[in-house]
């Protein structure tokens, strides 16, 4: 054992120092890098699978949730070669990206719903207006709307419970942008959680509860939840793929996105996981209870690839109640 | 206590016993009470741990089968399985071993044999002793900026490794001192006396003897390691990972190769972790069987802490 000892330490320190060469010289197999938002990951996820599964292991795809605002820091540093995003590229984020020589394609991959639920055992709300939800959103509301009451006289003395996005969330900058009219203007006392599943528990276990998160979430969790129908002027509408499809359900329908890195699509592997993206995008997104685009959505996106289109249509500003046919319109200004 | 003082109070010896029985049995059962407050403080402990793995094994232990071992994740619960994360695991805590084990043995040599007692020393002591209790996440922070972007290692297993080092190193240096001061002072004053070096009396009798203290210290170590989660997103760890690292063996033109180093991956609380916030119900029985592994591989890695202690201290005669 005395002799051995030496042994042990000079073996642990060539190891030591093969470790630190090996981390400098790296020939690494084709490798497609993913990054961003946490609802976009399921459909990119699916998608990489398939591919994987396609290519027989000869492309790795890898796919992160940084959130889409960090997904944007990594692409626009150029660490990725697609960025997941639960909402179009901010102005910021194009600065970022231009300054490092970062051009991108803007790809509409999907429509999510935000769906705003309530207990199953509540059995006065059916439909609410976008007004009423401003009334118990809003930060004034704060310490003064504290029952159901409050918002609407028809409706009991009952104390409202609120679950919502964390404040870091995209979904959490759609909603107050499109129901109390400025992105991240909240109150503040609600159980806030980035984790949905918390929201499902805490909704379906009290009685005077409200909260609101992505249409898959709801999709699950049927059995627990009710969901409300959203009044956006136009009279009730409930939260399904039909109405999102025909861009009744407004103000809560919204597109998300990836986005590819010009640079990136120069290397076969990534350019060919794109292509298999979008043709295989409209069956992947319906399995995991997103709402697909039309088919020329998909195609139209390729073609901006093929025409070199880039940039975004949206100047760096996120939009609400912009339905899918708008959003077909305004990609094919590009 | 002097027995006339107690006299005084009542005056009759009967009496004066009645008092003194009566204070005994009083003290019997306040030690009764203690001793069933502690018990149910322990069943507390033990009780929640049960619970919570009784749930776990309920959970999850029917998902446990070949396929889930053998395969990578997938958007269906049913065909999900933790292949790159375990696979990622065992390699993060690799890199992990190799680089705390020397690092941290010999700066616990150091600071016991070598180091003179100075002021730096004592400042030197105080920030190991502090290290270990600093958040995990602040190594993630730390190594984000350090390995990931100052190194350039990315979002590789080398920097996780490097990573979770730092995180244990303050444990194994630590255990390390700690196994030194067992050491008899005569092993090193008769070493010297025949006429050892110093350098042979730490290779030669102070690391032999101590060894099984620093390798309970490691495994220790290195079971803290295997559940960290925080530092590891910090860096960046990936969710979906349907690949392994490329093999360190059987590539052309080297024997070993390190490449697996640089490889992206995942680890298994960031599998938990990510099925755990999934919508469909059956991923949470899939983090509940990944949760079983952990908690087993962590186990497992204490159970052989307590053997290689028990195994190597019995043959230690001095």
């Amino acid at each position: 054992m005395n002799q051995m000892l030496p042994k042990a330490a000079v073996l642990a320190m060539t190891l030591l120092a093969a470790l630190s060469f090996a981390a400098s010289a790296s020939a690494a197999p084709a490798v497609v890098k993913i990054d961003g938002s946490s609802t976009v990951f399921p459909i990119t996820e699916a998608v990489a699978e398939e591919f994987q599964k396609a290519k027989r292991g000869a492309v790795n795809v890898t796919v992160g949730i940084s959130g889409t605002g960090g997904g944007f820091k990594k692409f626009c540093r150029g660490e990725t070669d697609v960025a997941n995003a639960s909402r179009p590229i901010l102005k910021k984020e194009m600065d970022d990206c231009a300054k490092a020589g970062i051009r991108y394609y803007e790809m509409p991959i999907a429509y999510d719903a935000l769906t705003v639920m309530v207990n199953p055992q509540n059995a006065f709300i059916k439909s609410m207006s976008v007004a009423e939800l401003k009334k118990i959103w809003e930060p004034g509301a704060q310490g003064k709307i504290n029952s159901w009451k409050d918002v609407n006289p028809a409706w009991p003395d009952q104390k409202i419970k609120l679950y919502g996005a964390g404040s870091d969330s995209g979904t959490f900058d759609y909603f107050t942008e499109a129901i109390v009219g400025k992105a991240k203007s909240s109150r503040g006392d609600y159980t806030a959680s980035e984790d949905d599943n918390v929201l499902v528990q805490g909704i379906s276990g009290d009685k005077g509860a409200l909260g609101y998160f992505g249409f898959a979430y709801y999709i699950e969790n049927q059995k627990k939840l009710k969901a409300v129908a959203i009044d956006g002027g136009k009279g009730p509408v409930a939260p399904t793929p039909e109405n999102v499809d025909n861009g009744s359900y407004q103000p809560l329908s919204r597109p998300i996105f990836i986005y590819v890195s010009e640079k990136s699509l120069e290397k076969p592997e990534v350019k060919e996981f794109v292509e298999f993206y979008m043709k295989s995008a409209a069956p992947l997104v319906k399995e995991v209870k997103y709402i697909p685009l039309p088919a020329k959505a998909y195609t139209g996106n390729l073609e901006h690839l093929a025409k070199k289109k880039l940039g975004t249509v949206f100047g760096g500003q996120n939009e609400v109640g912009l339905t899918i046919e708008q959003l077909m319109k305004r990609e094919a200004q590009l | 206590m002097p027995a006339d003082s107690l006299t005084v109070a009542d005056g009759s010896p009967d009496a004066h016993l009645q008092a003194v029985r009566h204070l005994i049995a009083r003290h019997k059962t306040l030690d009764w009470l203690f001793g069933l407050l502690g018990v149910a403080a322990l069943m507390f402990a033990m009780l929640v741990f049960a619970m919570l793995f009784g749930q776990m094994l309920v959970n999850g232990f029917p998902h446990l089968s070949w396929d889930f071992f053998t395969s990578f994740p997938s958007r269906r619960a049913a065909s999900a399985g933790i292949l790159s994360a375990w696979v990622g695991t065992i390699l993060v805590m690799l890199v992990t071993a190799v680089v705390a084990v020397p690092l941290g043995v010999g700066a616990g040599i150091y600071l016991e044999e070598y180091a003179p007692k100075n002021l730096l020393t004592d400042i030197i002591e105080i920030n190991v002793t502090n290290l270990a209790g600093v958040p995990s996440i602040i190594y993630g922070l730390l190594a984000l900026a350090l390995f990931v972007y100052q190194f350039g290692l990315g979002q590789s297993i080398a920097a996780a490794g490097l990573t979770l080092a730092l995180l244990i190193l303050p444990v194994v240096i630590v255990a390390t001192r700690e196994a030194i001061r067992t050491i008899p002072q005569q092993i090193r004053e008769g070493a010297y006396a025949c006429g050892a070096t110093k350098w042979q009396v730490v290779a030669h009798h102070i690391v032999p003897y101590s060894l099984p203290g620093i390798m309970t210290g490691v495994i220790i170590g290195l079971a803290r390691a295997i559940g960290e989660t925080a530092p590891i997103i910090t860096i960046g760890a990936l969710t979906f990972i349907a690949f392994l690292p490329p093999s360190p063996f059987g590539n052309p033109g080297h024997l070993i190769s390190f490449d697996w180093l640089t490889a992206p991956f995942t680890v298994m609380p960031i599998q938990m972790f990510n099925w755990i916030s999934r919508p469909e119900a059956a991923f949470q029985a899939n983090a509940a069987a990944a949760g079983l592994v952990l908690v087993v591989m962590t186990l497992s890695m204490n159970a052989i802490a307590i053997w290689i202690r028990y195994h190597f201290r019995k043959r230690i005669k001095w």
